[in-house]
């Protein structure tokens, strides 16, 4: 099982967190500075994996961002690398050549995208094309309820 | 601002980012937060109603602005109220909201299941998937109280969509990982397993992760899932790539999918049914095949995910130990990925063989890739790689290679990373302890350890060696001499005075002969690093100094000098002063005799599992200790026990027992059999002794130690007195029932054993035996494990080891009498320790008898005691074998066999049985490479038996011709039709 994602830039710079676990504020802001230093400090080239407490975490960098995750011990470090890619090619498709700067304008959206993929920190859906089109759907709705809006706005 | 927002866009949101993200400092940045929460607050403080839309963006305002890490005290209310919009993007903020700040305010928690039980029963598959996300994103107990029951249901209605089934089964899992005791399984059962079965792979990716998890808690109820995983997992290994359309991930056929799959499997042990074993196997093996084919992409994606299915597969292989083919190929794959250019793959197989090190089907292939382990120390960039192959040369140690793994890992101490020096220097010190043949060598390694990384030894470690020293007689001199001479070095780290000090204190008298070593020069040694030391060591050195007293007392005059001088005797240091007043006040007044009694040497320490053992497992963490740790503390302190019944048996043993404790590390206590103190000529006399003496009469002995043990019970048995009677008639004459005969399967059973040592003898569906067993020279140590399979007690336990006919006279085995209950699941142990008299062909038998629910169980097996078994490796060139070979050519000397393969001829496993054998097998002996050839010589009491060994495989026609030669024509043939069995 995943107990956490995090998403943060070269600067140390916090983009997304989810937590599959409850945690107290305080708890999830201590793993947030462990993380963060610790994989900024990396020597590029080194693995892509460290032991940390009683979990594995499988961090990556993609452009200016990195996407670290915190799985527990059993879980496979190498399926655990193409989670994150998965989820960069998802978020990718959506936005269309993802830069760091549509997570931070659009940080719902890459929840919802994430919520599509992962619950409860188990892989829900592999498949980027039913992923797609759930998110593509959801868009759908949005632009329905956006003319509705106005409608309303208009004659109201 | 960059045009970024997609979809809606909230242009309030995103202009309030753009603003946030154009602050100049944090002040700046707080102040427009402020402003906004100000203003928000107004807005949902207002008269006005505000619209979704509004309310939705100031929604999202406030996440943005806690996931800043501000604190957000209110907006949960409109955030609840989003909820219940029945527009798509309001309610999926108000969950979004409510997933990342939920709240415990028990009012707004039934505001909010109400919203979610309304979204649930709406039959909008789109908004159950949003309550569903909510309640597996918030998974509180309320939410559990609130949904466990009804979720199953959508799980697996008929009529339920695919998306919805998969969140739930997702949702249906959190719950059952926070309130396990509120989801109820019962009628749901095995149409959840069946989703297993399900057409859409989506389905059945998130459905087994929920299955995995209730096997590990409720392995009976779902173990229908394992032939259903198989074939689904067959289908997939066997499917073209193109098959699986979208699961296909970069070429790999639903890698996700395919590695649940063999996780689920690793929660169950191999499949009993032949055809899904079969099958399995099969997969198994297209798996490490497909690994040694060419990649269909040089995309990392493509190898990632073909790999960690491998890791997977590996993972269940090793897991279920029992396929030594499997379990080598799976090491030699593992070996190549040690030389891999990706440093992912190379941490990873470092990690995976540290588990195949613990398979005694794997160890010795494991160890064959030690020189690549230790250049991965020596040159891997990455410390976390370096980290994890200190930790595989760790767990490949053993006897045959700890000398060399030491030596590495202490010349790596000298550059290694300050993060993982401590644990390091645990490591060391326990291979060094576990496994020094010769104390001399341990007391070395541990000097260098504190000479190496002073500062990284623990006070564990530095005891532990003070404490081998003491209870062992034979290195104490040894040791005076070599701490001396550290003590020479201008700078010595401070925990080698600690030792130092301790030990020639204790000790200094062995080496005092030597005028180099004079008393006089080993108390200014001592001294002269005084004062660089801190006051607990200074405190020590007091102590060593009135011991010189009493050792030396020539030394007396100066070291009273030296207490009663002021920086001692008031020493603003309250411990210090006092020494030094007592010290000085007890070498004045007391005698020589009261001296000689105070100042006695101290006593052996009592043995208890490694203190450093302990330290390093609570380092680690629970559960990152591997099983064979666990299983040496477990002997250790079986060993423990066993010596402590042993000392109340007899005044004898007890009296040899104070005198030279086992220590802990020597696992089998083989060696500390030895009376180092009672008779340092004659090693070994002791067991020889008891044996000889007990001879012939040991069985009865075994008895009536038995019948004491019961009637010692009766009385809490005495309302069933069918019971009493029963284990009294045990007890007061041989029992009625004759030992059985013994089982059709015994001689299957011992050929399993011939090149092992450890495993499972014996199971049926009552009683597991398992055995662990050690040998040297011509004794060994066998330990059986009775493990009660069933939930109920047996009674009137009792086992007897028999040497039937001429074996009498061949082997001596003794064992001690068991506990007469076996509670349900529980396991006991029994302890034999064997010798081997002379050479001999039969085995011994093992006669067990117990009461299982009234009806008297009697079964006897052979236990695994084959001449083999005192077998001594003897290492050869080409020249010297064959020059032996040739000087064993009378007929008698030479048995022969020709036989058809019975498994596979894979040379791996044909060597790790050889090797297992138990004499060397040697390289680059026979002119023929295909051939193998061992040589080893039978230990007895009696004599040494020379063998030698050659085997010849036809691989064109399936047969082996196997030679056995050696100056005893009962040996020959006995290891002819032992080993003839093996292949």
């Amino acid at each position: 099982m995943m107990r956490f994602l995090l998403l943060f830039s070269r600067q140390g710079k916090l983009r997304l967190q989810k937590w599959y676990t409850p945690l107290t504020e305080r708890e999830k802001k201590k793993i947030i500075r462990d993380m963060t230093t610790m994989v900024l400090a990396r020597q590029p080239r080194s693995c892509n994996f460290i032991h940390w407490k009683d979990l594995k975490i499988i961090y990556k960098r993609y452009a200016s961002l990195y996407f670290c995750l915190g799985v527990e011990r059993e879980e496979n470090e190498l399926l655990a690398l193409e989670v994150i890619h998965r989820y960069v090619e998802l978020l990718d498709k959506y936005f269309g050549n993802v830069c760091e700067l549509d997570i931070i304008f659009n940080f719902e959206k890459a929840y919802f995208i994430l919520d599509e993929f992962l619950i409860g920190g188990e892989v829900q859906e592999t498949s980027k094309q039913t992923i797609n089109r759930c998110i593509e759907n959801s868009d759908m709705l949005q632009e329905d309820d956006n003319n509705e809006w106005y409608e309303v706005e208009l004659f109201g | 601002m960059p045009a970024v927002s997609k979809g809606d866009g909230m242009r309030g949101l995103a202009v309030f980012i753009s603003d946030i993200r154009n602050c100049k400092s944090k002040e700046a940045e707080i102040k427009r937060i402020n402003k906004e929460l100000a203003n928000i607050r107004s807005k949902f403080k207002g008269d006005k109603a505000l619209d979704g839309y509004s309310k939705k963006k100031y929604v999202c305002k406030l996440l943005f602005i806690f996931l800043l890490g501000h604190d957000i005290d209110f907006g949960h209310m409109e955030a609840v109220n989003l909820l219940s919009s029945n527009k798509y993007t309001e309610k999926q903020i108000g969950y979004l909201f409510i997933s990342v700040l939920v709240n415990s305010n028990s009012e707004l928690i039934r505001l909010i299941n109400n919203a979610i039980k309304n979204d649930l029963s709406s039959r909008n598959p789109t908004f159950m998937c949003l309550a569903l996300h909510c309640i597996a994103n918030v998974g509180s107990r309320e939410m559990a109280e609130a949904f466990a029951s009804e979720i199953p249901r959508i799980l697996v209605a008929g009529d339920t969509m695919d998306s919805v089934k998969q969140s739930a089964a997702l949702c249906l899992l959190r719950l059952y990982k926070t309130s396990p005791d509120l989801v109820l399984m019962g009628e749901w059962t095995s149409r959840v397993v069946h989703l297993l079965n399900d057409q859409h792979m989506g389905v059945v990716t998130a459905a087994i992760s929920l299955i995995t998890c209730l096997s590990q808690k409720n392995p009976d109820e779902f173990k229908t899932c394992v032939s259903l995983a198989v074939s689904r997992l067959s289908r997939i290994v066997s499917s073209a790539s193109t098959d699986l359309q979208d699961y296909t991930y970069y070429f790999v056929p639903a890698p996700w999918l395919s590695c649940k799959l063999l996780r689920l499997l690793q929660c169950y042990p191999p499949p009993e049914d032949g055809a899904v074993k079969g099958r399995l196997v099969e997969c198994l093996e297209t798996i490490l095949n497909k690994a040694q084919e060419p990649p269909k992409s040089k995309k990392v994606q493509h190898s990632n995910a073909k790999n960690a299915i491998l890791f997977e597969a590996i993972s269940l292989i090793i897991h279920y130990d029992s396929e030594p083919n499997l379990l080598v190929r799976a090491c030699n794959q593992l070996g190549q990925f040690l030389q891999h250019r990706e440093t992912n793959l190379r941490y990873l197989a470092l990690e995976s063989m540290c588990t195949l090190a613990s398979s005694e089907f794997s160890h010795e292939a494991v160890k064959t890739h030690i020189e690549t382990v230790i250049n991965a120390l020596k040159t891997e960039r990455d410390v976390s790689v370096r980290q994890r192959a200190a930790d595989l040369l760790y767990a490949m140690c053993d006897r045959s290679n700890a000398k060399q793994i030491v030596a590495e890992m202490l010349s790596y101490l000298e550059t290694a990373d300050y993060s993982i020096r401590e644990e390091m220097v645990l490591k060391v010190a326990i291979l060094a302890e576990k496994y020094a043949v010769d104390y001399s060598w341990y007391v070395d390694t541990i000097l260098n350890l504190i000479r190496i990384a002073g500062d990284y030894v623990s006070e564990e470690v530095w005891y532990r060696v003070i404490q081998i020293v003491i209870n062992r007689d034979d290195v104490q001199g040894y040791a005076a001499k070599t701490v001396f001479e550290a003590l020479q070095a201008p700078a010595c780290h401070e925990n080698m005075v600690k030792v130092g000090g301790y030990i020639l204190g204790e000790f200094g008298n062995l080496i005092a002969g030597d005028p180099r070593s004079s008393p006089l020069v080993q108390f200014n040694l001592l001294h002269s690093k005084f004062h660089l030391c801190s006051v607990p060591t200074r405190a020590l050195l007091l102590s060593a100094y009135i011991k010189f007293i009493n050792l030396f007392p020539e030394t007396k005059a100066t070291i009273q000098e030296v207490l009663r001088c002021d920086s001692q005797i008031r020493n603003s240091d309250v411990e210090l002063q006092q020494r030094a007043v007592e010290y000085l006040k007890l070498s004045s007044i007391a005698s020589t005799d009261v001296l000689a009694t105070v100042l006695e040497e101290m006593p052996p320490f009592p043995e208890r599992e490694s203190s450093i053992l302990a330290k390093l497992k609570k380092k680690k963490g629970p559960g990152a200790v591997s099983v064979t740790e666990l299983d040496d503390s477990k002997r250790e302190g079986g060993e423990l026990n066993g010596g402590g019944e042993r000392s109340s048996d007899s005044a004898a043993m007890a009296a040899s027992n104070a005198s030279t404790p086992s220590p802990s590390a020597d696992l089998l206590g083989i060696r500390s059999s030895a009376p180092m103190g009672a008779a340092p000529s004659a090693p070994g006399s002791l067991l020889v002794d008891v044996f000889s003496e007990a001879g012939p009469a040991a069985p009865a002995a075994a008895v009536n130690n038995d019948g004491f043990m019961r009637e010692l019970e009766q009385p809490t048995d005495t309302s069933d007195s069918l019971l009493v009677e029963g284990s009294g008639d045990a007890d007061s004459a041989p029992p009625s029932e004759d030992p059985a005969d013994p089982l059709p399967e015994a001689d299957e059973l011992l050929n399993k054993f011939v090149c092992k040592n450890n495993g499972v003898l014996f199971e049926n569906q009552l009683l597991q035996i398992g055995i662990k067993s050690e040998y040297r020279q011509n004794l060994g140590k066998m330990y059986l494990f009775y493990g009660n399979k069933t939930s109920v007690q047996f009674a009137s336990f009792s086992t007897t080891v028999s040497c039937p006919g001429e074996l009498q006279s061949q082997l001596n085995v003794q064992s001690k009498p068991v506990e007469p209950l076996v509670e349900g699941g529980a396991q006991i142990q029994q302890v034999l320790n064997i010798e081997c008299l002379t050479d001999f062909c039969e085995a011994p038998l093992l006669n067990i008898k117990f009461r299982y629910g009234g009806a008297l169980q009697n079964l006897t097996l052979k236990l695994p005691v084959t001449i083999n078994k005192f077998f001594q490796p003897t290492e050869m060139n080409s020249q010297d074998f064959f020059q032996r070979w040739k000087q064993l050519s009378q007929a008698q000397q030479e048995a022969q066999k020709i036989f058809k393969a019975s498994h596979g001829m894979d040379t791996e496993v044909i060597k790790a049985k050889l090797l297992g054998l138990g004499s060397a097998l040697l390289d680059d002996v026979d002119p023929n490479p295909e051939n193998y050839v061992c040589a080893g010589v039978i230990q007895t009491k009696g004599q040494q038996v020379g063998c030698l060994l050659r085997l010849e495989p036809n691989a064109q026609a399936q047969m082996y011709r196997l030679t056995l030669r050696s100056s005893k024509e009962s040996v020959s043939k006995r290891l002819c039709d032992l080993m003839s069995q093996q292949f």
